[in-house]
C-alpha cells in the first residue's frame, strides 16, 4: 500500500509569496503550468495552503452552484465556499486549507479571495482592470465585463508589457501605487508577466468613435473605480478599509476617462 | 411631537471628495453621496442635538431656506439614510457606545 508524499511550491504573486502543499502529483503540476512565471522556490511564503484534492461532488459542506460564493469570518478563520471549492483561512496562523477538485478553476479563485482580504489590510487592491507597463511606468485600464480591457490589452504596441487583461494587482508604498503582473488572465487566456512598475495613471475605459483622453472628476472616479474593486468580505473593518484605499488612490493618482476605438492608434495617447 | 436625535453609525466610512461627502455603508457596501445641506446635517449627528436645532443652526442659518420645508427634508433625509443603516434615529438622546 502506496502512501502520497505532500510536495509544495510557492507562487508568489504582487510580493506575496504563498505555499501550496499538496500530495497530489497531478495537482501540483498543474499549478507548475498555471503560475508557471510566478513559481518562486527561493521567496520566504507569507501564507501557506494545504490543498486537499477531493472527488467533485465530494466538497465538504459544498454549496450549489459554482457561481454563489461565501465568504465569511467565524470563530477566527474566513470560511470561502463556492461549488467547486471550501477553503478555510486563518489570517492569524497565516495557514489555510482547501478542498477542491484537481482543477485550476478553485485554486485560482481561492488567491484572488486571499490576496484581495490581505491587500485590503496593507491599503492594496485588486481591481478589473487591465494593465501594462511601458517606458518603466504603469497604466491601469479599468472596466466592467465588456469595457474592452481585454481590446486594449490586445492592441498595446510591442514596447508594452501586459500585466494582466483581467486582474490589475496595486499596492500602496511610501511613495505611490505600485502595479503588479498577475497570472490572472482574461479572454486574451495569456498571464501577464511577473514585474511590477509605478503606477502613471488609471483610464476608465469606453468605447465610442473615437480616441480621445478625457477628465473625470474625483467623485465620478471614486464611484466608478469601487465598481471595479475585487472585494468579496461583508465585513465592516476589511470595507472600511477598502473604501479608504480607493479615496487614497483616486486622490494621488490621475484617474481619466479614455474613449477608444477598437484601434492600436489608442496607444498613441498613452504615454 | 417628539424631538428626533440622529447619530452616526461607525461601522460606515466617509469622506470628502472632491468636495462631496461620500459615505459608504459596510453593511451593504452602498455609497452615498452627500449634498451641501445632508452634509452639514450629517456632520453635526452627534446624538445629542435635536434635529430640529440642527437644522435651524446648520441648515437655515447657511442656506436661504424655509424653515419647515428644511424640517421636512431633513426628516425624509435621516429617514432614508437609517434604513440603509449609515445613520441612528431615536425619540431620545443616542448614547456613545464604547
Amino acid at each position: 500500500m502506496g502512501c502520497a508524499i505532500a510536495q509544495d511550491v510557492v507562487i508568489e504573486i504582487g510580493a506575496m509569496p504563498m505555499l501550496v502543499r499538496t500530495s497530489s502529483p497531478e495537482f501540483l503540476h498543474i499549478l507548475r503550468e498555471r503560475y508557471g512565471g510566478f513559481v518562486n522556490s527561493a521567496a520566504q511564503p507569507v501564507f501557506e495552503f494545504e490543498v486537499e484534492i477531493v472527488r467533485p461532488g465530494s466538497i465538504p459542506d459544498a454549496i450549489g452552484d459554482d457561481e454563489d460564493l461565501s465568504v465569511r469570518f467565524e470563530a477566527g478563520r474566513w470560511v470561502l465556499q463556492r461549488g467547486d471549492f471550501r477553503a478555510e483561512l486563518d489570517p492569524a496562523l497565516r495557514h489555510g486549507r482547501i478542498w477542491q477538485s484537481a482543477t485550476p478553476y478553485a485554486i485560482d479563485a481561492a488567491f484572488r479571495i486571499v490576496h484581495s482580504l490581505l491587500l485590503a489590510t496593507q491599503g492594496g487592491l485588486l481591481v478589473h482592470a487591465a494593465s501594462v507597463v511601458r517606458n518603466g511606468r504603469a497604466f491601469l485600464f479599468a472596466g466592467v465585463s465588456g469595457a474592452g480591457k481585454t481590446t486594449i490589452s490586445r492592441l498595446a504596441p510591442p514596447d508594452a508589457t501586459l500585466l494582466t487583461d483581467e486582474i490589475s494587482y496595486l499596492r500602496r508604498e511610501a511613495d505611490g501605487y505600485v502595479a503588479y503582473g498577475t497570472p490572472f488572465a482574461g479572454e486574451l487566456a495569456q498571464p501577464g508577466e511577473n514585474v511590477r512598475a509605478p503606477l502613471a495613471a488609471l483610464y476608465l475605459l469606453a468605447q465610442g468613435t473615437e480616441n480621445r483622453i478625457g477628465p473625470v472628476a474625483e467623485a465620478d472616479a471614486l464611484r466608478e473605480v469601487l465598481r471595479c474593486v475585487l472585494f468579496f468580505a461583508h465585513d465592516s473593518e476589511l470595507v472600511g478599509h477598502v473604501f479608504d484605499s480607493v479615496c487614497n488612490l483616486v486622490q494621488r493618482v490621475p484617474v481619466r476617462r479614455l474613449t477608444f476605438v477598437p484601434d492600436s492608434r489608442v496607444w498613441e495617447l498613452i504615454v | 411631537m417628539s424631538p428626533v436625535y440622529i447619530a452616526r453609525v461607525k461601522e460606515v466610512a466617509a469622506r470628502s471628495i472632491g468636495g462631496e461627502m461620500m459615505i459608504m455603508s459596510a453593511r451593504d457596501s452602498m455609497l452615498f453621496s452627500l449634498n451641501e445641506t445632508a452634509t452639514a446635517i450629517w456632520q453635526a449627528a452627534d446624538g445629542v442635538t435635536p434635529l430640529a436645532e440642527i437644522v435651524r443652526r446648520r441648515v437655515c442659518a447657511q442656506f436661504e431656506v424655509d424653515p419647515a420645508t428644511a424640517l421636512r427634508d431633513a426628516e425624509e433625509l435621516v429617514e432614508g439614510l437609517a434604513k440603509h443603516g449609515v445613520l441612528k434615529l431615536s425619540n431620545l438622546p443616542i448614547e456613545e457606545t464604547p
